[in-house]
């Protein structure tokens, strides 16, 4: 799927240069020894932004939730439609949480509770941007 | 005159805060309402700032008071249901020969200064306090409450104000561009549209508790049906048309499990209100409807979305500030008019509520049951969002008009209207009020 280019701003560089080396980041304050995602200029907890700091992921989650988006704003994935939009959890904290289209998994086929693993796709513009790939089914003893 | 955004310690956002010092002694009591349109047809009194006027004189007019007696005004400065102008196109030169214009040429055709009602409002000529509560008609209500509670402004116009224009909802801007800044791409790269959120709270609420999307049905219907009652909603002015269990379950998707009817249809329409002092709206000619609380719902989401623990969670702790604030319980509820656009979040409004004893899980089956105006449990009378068009202020609307004994073909008759809440919009950040018949 075509994703629109990404811009990265002050606040979000860390991340998307990250990602342009395959690498998953998020933002902890390392005083609470918590993650928080979206990015913010404060940690949620403290107040503090003395000691926000970048730390890598394994590249391990948890599919959450998901849905299957038919009518789409934005108009590059408009001629994807239908596509799923799953929430995964990390492997690190189940409170972080990633959007992803699940390369790979048919449309409205999500299996909720599998484990996903991080890959990197290109966008519009060659930014890449982390997704996740199911590497084991719901369910599944393996 | 320079106009404030309601500075934080004028909510209520915590438990524990015990009864409202103002607890009955302000009132609501004038209603004015623009007619609706689906989108601006560029006629100057059609504009958002001219149906603005005609709620405003409407609001005076019903409440019987003169204008001269308006001592405050606190509106929502923004207007957009999702639709821009667009950039570089010309301001209508009717508009500028017809109204009064500030410094901001947009103002009146696609967001509303306190400065712009007041330069074509000559009547007002006693307006010494101004105040904007951004959002909704939620927030404004909850800042007027206040202020005309601590002395600020003793007869006070609240406003709110929706406009909309040609083209598909958030289908330009930004979202039809190749490139996106990068905070704003942690989200919008995934491509979900407005709904998305509330559908993936209501896909995991059906998972836990066993539902499926087809219980909302009698839902929807109820409020269509309520809506066509109303006759200053959308539906009831322009498309009388019902909607069948079948409709709904046969709509498009959007983004599934919510489909076109969970979502609401975006309008232009006006309200506005007249609140004042308890003492001062026995004189008026509407009967008073006194606020016995106004609470904030400021939590807000670990990561992305959230979860339905944290919704559960945040709602439960609502309703405790709603019932502490108004020294009042469930069981005293006459009716609920929780927000619904989106629908599958009104079920998290009630469950948290208590309404009618329901607990977490409870509310779709609730919905299979008598829920219409004239049994024992009115759910939203007003129609709400999907009955009306999308303003969120509906509920409120019909509360006062409910406890005032004039809401129509809407008048609930299966329980005596005595006491009702109603706010949104979100579960996680929103504004509610608990109405009254009467001061205690």
């Amino acid at each position: 799927m075509a994703k629109q280019g990404v811009v990265p701003d002050d606040l979000t560089r860390p991340f998307w240069e990250a990602a342009n080396d395959e690498r998953l980041v998020i933002q902890n304050c390392a005083v609470c020894n918590r993650l928080q995602h979206p990015p913010a200029r404060r940690c949620h907890q403290c107040g503090s932004n003395a000691h926000l700091e970048w730390k890598q992921m394994c590249g391990r989650a948890t599919v959450y939730n998901y849905g299957v988006v038919h009518d789409c704003p934005i108009r590059l994935l408009q001629e994807d439609q239908p596509f799923n939009v799953a929430v995964v959890m990390l492997e690190e904290d189940p409170g972080i949480q990633m959007y992803s289209h699940l390369p790979g998994t048919p449309v409205d086929a999500v299996p909720v509770g599998a484990r996903v693993e991080v890959i990197f796709e290109a966008t519009a513009n060659g930014q890449k941007v982390p997704e996740w790939r199911v590497v084991h089914s719901a369910g599944s003893n393996r | 005159m320079s106009t404030p955004t309601a500075p934080y310690s004028m909510y209520r956002p915590k438990e524990g805060l015990g009864p409202w010092e103002h607890r009955g002694k302000v009132a609501a009591v004038g209603i004015g309402h623009s007619p609706t349109a689906r989108r601006w047809d560029g006629r100057p009194e059609h504009s958002v700032g001219g149906i603005s006027l005609m709620a405003l004189r409407r609001a005076i007019e019903d409440a019987g008071v003169a204008a001269d007696q308006i001592d405050g005004l606190v509106m929502d400065p923004v207007t957009t249901t999702g639709a821009y102008w667009p950039q570089g196109k010309p301001i209508p030169n009717d508009m500028l020969a017809v109204f009064k214009a500030t410094d901001d040429p947009l103002d009146g055709i696609a967001k509303l200064s306190a400065d712009w009602i007041l330069n074509n409002m000559p009547e007002l000529t006693n307006v010494r306090f101004t105040m904007y509560g951004p959002g909704c008609m939620s927030n404004a209500i909850c800042v007027a409450a206040q202020a005309v509670g601590d002395g600020l402004t003793h007869t006070c116009l609240v406003l709110k104000s929706w406009h909309n224009f040609a083209g598909r909802y958030y289908q330009g801007g930004a979202n039809a561009g190749n490139a996106i800044p990068g905070s704003a791409a942690l989200r919008a790269l995934w491509g979900t549209p407005a709904c998305y959120g509330t559908a993936l709270q209501f896909a995991e609420y059906c998972r836990k508790y066993g539902k499926h999307h087809d219980m909302m049905a009698p839902f929807i219907e109820n409020s269509r049906n309520n809506g066509l009652k109303f006759p200053e909603g959308y539906w009831a002015q322009h498309r009388p048309e019902q909607i069948t269990a079948e409709d709904y379950k046969a709509a498009r998707w959007i983004a599934k499990p919510a489909n076109l009817f969970d979502n609401d249809l975006p309008i232009m329409v006006s309200a506005a209100y007249l609140y004042t002092t308890a003492e001062r709206a026995r004189d008026m000619t509407q009967k008073p409807v006194y606020i016995l609380n106004h609470a904030l719902s400021d939590g807000r989401p670990r990561s992305l979305t959230p979860t339905l623990d944290e919704v559960e969670a945040e709602t439960a702790r609502t309703a405790r500030k709603i019932y502490e604030g108004a020294g009042i319980c469930a069981a005293d509820l006459s009716f609920e008019n929780m927000y619904d656009g989106f629908p599958q979040f009104h079920q998290f409004h009630i469950e948290g509520l208590g309404y009618r004893g329901l607990q977490f899980g409870d509310a779709l089956d609730f919905y299979q049951g008598d829920i219409g105006i004239h049994g024992p449990n009115p759910i939203l009378p007003s129609g709400g969002n999907i009955g009306c068009g999308r303003s969120r202020f509906w509920m409120h609307t019909d509360c006062i008009q409910q406890l005032q004994g004039r809401a129509g073909a809407r008048q609930v008759t299966g329980v005596k209207p005595e006491v009702a809440v109603s706010g949104g919009p979100m579960p996680l950040g929103g504004h509610f009020t608990v109405w009254s018949a009467t001061p205690d």
